[in-house]
């Protein structure tokens, strides 16, 4: 398929032309020493305000525009309908501190999408109010660090996989923690590493499962025994949840805390970059330590509980992202226990026939089946001097948002593909097509790729070397760029 | 499965999907989960319609509740805009190439935010303003060292909750100064005590939590010379009130939600986060960066990742990732909307009507409003001399939502409420409060 995104030569809002904005006459309005006499924001017409944003959307790319694989993001499609019920006034326009009286819709919706998150990760309670996956390893750490505290222990350490998402790392080091890493064998945690380092100072032990190579590990019991025996607590980092649904739960697997990752499983939009949404789960012994209010509900009522004692206080303002909230539960409502399961057994066959149909193009490194993501490796094109970032570049000329690359650091010039189960088989092959004669083109013309977006190859260096972040740094600052 | 799935299961030489999950031990196999059978499209969106029915909306119940979120109009080109599902169905724009239009728009994000509140950088969001105060906190340790934070006590509660959250890990102590009873503003005599050289950072509310316009910013710079500045704002009052960069601030933080975003009940929101250009690299979150493309046409990308999660690991500057990008987006396209004239004549029209409300409710036999003199935004306190939890339910009972009860908040305004308006109050909607209240207090 032939693909060239739109170019508009956008001006800038703040280099359109302005009327003379109007003066606003705020005597006795605001005290004389505060008082702001002008707002450089330009007063554009609504129609050039529109003209602009639709000119910059159509220099954008999303799930609605192409494929798009990137591993562990779990980029599947968005369904419509959820979208048209997180605009109803219901959800909209109410305010979180009415009275509780006022706002049982929305408690119950809450309620019901936590027993429904409980089920599906085999816990027992969930907290709905991270905002998103690493928030939600934030409150799960944090939760351990309550349950030590509560019998007296002090414990430091978080042991993290060499594969593990790089919030995990970033989520201990922000709460202080130290670090410790488990190295990998075979692509899986190294069982002896794992007993070596767990001890009466580790926290807890933070596992994806399947991992970022989309491996399941399949001795998780005994890794979840060597953790237990230690007295530390087991953390599922949900993001590649959307590889289990209905065929194991971390619950099952022993886990005793869990995020999800509700855009990416349960199919919130990305946002470009936010929001999500990233509830907590955990097993029994932990309920009295999740953030307050509980949503409570007596068999008539719903209500907010504060009288948590243990709770370890809040992690945001109010309830969660709401908006998203709703999203998430009209999919699980939509799909039910069938149709979770086999959005699993879809995105796992999706993943397993893709990798197949790259037999011979790229390198996978680790033998068996994937789960719903694996990592292949450009790196035997080095001698051609093609580096996966040019691989991801060139993709795009196809149309295809490319994977995740560089990651997980175990695996050379990685490209960690994650189709999802939205993909029908007729993308994947057109996919793998084109990685096919991507890998033969002329080096030249795959390293000065892209070479069909709105604009080529991209100077990120020269970004971050001469930082301008607004318009305001640009005036005083003379950018080279500008 | 259908007739591909078959086809895809036999290139993989395998005769069921069951095989592609043999490797799962049967010791933790799940044979299917606890949930009732799914739906058609149509029924769920009745269910859902139906479940959240009992929700009594601003549309149908007058509200003058504030307290951090705003219910603002939304002119409908934000909603136009941020449903273009190039924006919404995106992912971070990681690949700068193929997302300009994401990036350029979250770049005049960052800069209408620097021109609200007079920063040179802002990033591209936090989660909502009490993570964005919760990582400021931080962030002032990381560039002064000191181990004490000082906040205001009169705050939204739940901010000083996860402030102590966020603070855990770093050491700091949070202390708290008194406001000042006669004026409502910070009490700059107890400022003064506790401002002692390992005092890392002062965070100020401008309006305060009172609602009031804090005047003495220049005075609490001019008390903490060495400690980093760090300023709350609302972001439309800001329309109308010097830029805290004007008055010697570091650091600001803020709820952007009130920027074209509606309440959502409570979420998603928008925390606001700028500071000075020397700050940058100790500043926490995404940033989008000014560049040039390999033809040298202007081009932006996300920059500055040194300092994040995927690289530094357990350095980094903070764990976000994920963020409100999208909520980023619509509240450029709202400030693009109303322009200055139209975000200045919006907040003094604020202004206008919480005097005007404040003094109708003043006027009401065993009403008191506001507790504090001077200029407040959109926001006053109301005392009931008979005690307010009567008041509350008395305006429920008429089908009109009072202020937020001030109980929890600061025990002295057990007998208070916090009450907001905005343009979106009709002026039945004030006579309706008006008329409850009176019957309400009677």
């Amino acid at each position: 398929m032939t693909f060239r995104q739109a170019y508009y030569d956008e001006p800038l809002l703040f280099e359109k032309r302005s009327p003379r904005e109007a003066s606003v006459d705020l005597a006795g309005l605001v005290p004389p020493k505060l008082r702001r006499e002008r707002l450089a924001i330009p007063d554009l017409t609504e129609q050039d305000v529109v003209r602009h944003y639709t000119r910059l959307s159509q220099m954008n790319f999303g799930v609605d525009s192409g494929f798009y694989p990137l591993g562990s993001c779990t980029m599947k499609y968005n369904p419509k309908f959820a979208e048209e019920l997180a605009g109803l006034p219901t959800v909209t326009r109410v305010h979180p501190d009415q009275d509780e009286s006022t706002v049982q819709g929305s408690l119950r919706l809450l309620h019901e999408l936590q027993i429904a998150l409980a089920r599906i990760a085999g816990m027992d309670a969930v907290t709905l109010q991270p905002a998103a996956g690493a928030h939600g390893e934030f409150t799960g750490l944090l939760l351990a660090r309550a349950y030590h505290r509560d019998r007296g222990e002090e414990r430091t350490q978080v042991l993290l996989p060499d594969t593990a998402h790089g919030t995990n790392f970033a989520s201990a080091g922000m709460l202080g923690f130290d670090v410790v890493t488990i190295p990998s064998k075979d692509g899986r945690v190294d069982l002896k590493a794992l007993g070596a380092a767990a001890n009466e100072k580790t926290l807890a032990f933070m596992l994806t499962n399947p991992n970022t190579l989309g491996i399941f590990e399949e001795h998780v019991l005994e890794l979840a025994r060597i953790v237990h025996d230690a007295g530390a607590l087991l953390y599922y980092d949900g993001a590649n949840f959307n590889a289990i649904l209905g065929r194991t739960s971390p619950g099952k697997m022993d886990f005793d805390i869990v995020h999800f990752n509700l855009h990416k499983t349960f199919s919130t939009p990305h946002g470009g970059g936010g929001p999500g949404a990233g509830p907590v789960g955990v097993k029994a012994f932990l309920q009295a330590f999740l953030p307050y209010p509980v949503i409570a509900f007596d068999g008539t009522r719903y209500r907010l509980d504060y009288d948590r004692p243990k709770s370890i206080g809040k992690v945001r303002a109010w309830y969660g992202n709401f908006a998203l909230l709703v999203r998430a539960y009209a999919y699980i409502l939509r799909h039910g226990a069938e149709g979770l399961r086999a959005v699993s057994d879809h995105a796992v066959l999706n993943a397993n026939y893709l990798r197949h149909r790259l037999d011979g193009v790229l390198d996978v490194p680790f033998s068996g089946f994937r789960k719903h993501e694996f990592v292949a490796s450009a790196a035997g094109l080095a001698g051609r001097g093609v580096r996966t970032v040019d691989i991801a570049k060139r993709l795009m000329d196809f149309g295809f948002h490319p994977p995740t690359v560089y990651f997980p650091q175990l695996v050379e010039e990685a490209l960690m593909i994650e189709p999802t189960e939205s993909e029908t088989r007729e993308t994947l092959d057109r996919f793998a097509d084109t990685l096919a004669r991507i890998v033969k083109e002329d080096p030249a013309l795959v390293r000065g790729a892209p070479h069909n977006t709105s604009v080529a190859r991209v100077d990120e260096v020269l970004a971050a070397r001469e930082p301008v972040l607004s318009w305001r740094a640009a005036q005083t600052r003379k950018p080279t760029a500008l | 499965m259908d007739s591909d799935a078959d086809e895809m299961l036999r290139a993989l030489g395998l005769r069921s999907v069951d095989d592609l999950f043999a490797d799962i031990p049967a010791t933790v196999r799940l044979d299917g989960l606890d949930l009732p059978e799914g739906l058609s499209e149509q029924e769920v969106v009745a269910r859902v319609t139906s479940i959240l029915s009992a929700n009594r909306s601003m549309d149908a119940m007058p509200t003058f509740l504030g307290g951090g979120v705003y219910d603002h109009y939304v002119p409908a080109t934000v909603r136009a805009i941020t449903s273009r599902s190039e924006f919404y169905t995106a992912y971070t724009p990681y690949q700068a190439e193929l997302s300009q239009g994401i990036l350029q728009s979250l770049w005049e994000y960052q800069s209408l935010i620097c021109e609200l509140v007079g920063m040179d950088a802002a990033n591209t969001s936090m989660y909502d303003a009490s993570t964005a105060l919760g990582e400021a906190a931080l962030m002032a340790k990381r560039i002064h060292g000191g181990r004490v934070f000082l906040i205001p006590r009169a705050i939204r509660w739940n901010r000083k909750s996860v402030l102590a959250n966020y603070a855990i890990g770093s050491g700091l102590e949070i202390r708290e100064i008194d406001y000042d009873r006669t004026t409502g503003m910070l009490d700059l005599d107890t400022l003064r005590d506790a401002v002692t050289p390992d005092v890392c950072g002062v965070y100020v509310e401008n309006p305060t939590f009172f609602g009031r316009f804090e005047e003495e910013l220049d005075e609490v710079r001019a008390i903490a010379t060495d400690a980093v500045f760090v300023v709350g704002v609302n972001p439309i009052a800001q329309a109308i009130v010097r830029p805290p960069g004007d008055l010697g601030a570091d650091i600001v933080i803020g709820e952007g939600q009130a920027l074209g975003n509606p309440v959502n009940f409570g979420g998603p929101l928008l925390g606001i986060f700028a500071c000075r250009q020397e700050h940058v690299r100790k500043m926490p979150g995404r940033v989008i960066g000014l560049t040039k493309d390999a033809h040298g046409h202007r081009a932006f990308c996300m920059t500055l990742q040194t300092r994040e999660q995927h690289i530094r690991r357990e350095k980094a500057m903070s764990n976000i990732c994920t963020n409100e990008a999208l909520l980023a987006v619509g509240s450029a396209v709202y400030m693009a909307t109303l322009g200055s004239t139209g975000l200045r004549r919006l907040a003094a029209e604020n202004v206008c009507r919480a005097r005007d409300l404040a003094a109708a409710i003043d006027g009401i036999d065993g009403l008191e409003a506001p507790m504090f003199p001077g200029a407040h935004f959109n926001e006053f306190t109301v005392r009931a001399r008979g005690g307010y939890e009567r008041v509350h339910e008395g305006l429920l009972a008429r089908g009109v939502h009072g202020g937020l009860p001030l109980k929890r908040q600061l025990p002295e305004f057990a007998d208070a409420a916090l009450y907001a308006t905005t343009e979106r109050h009709r002026p039945e909607d004030v006579q309706r409060l008006v008329a409850a209240l009176r019957e309400a207090v009677a």
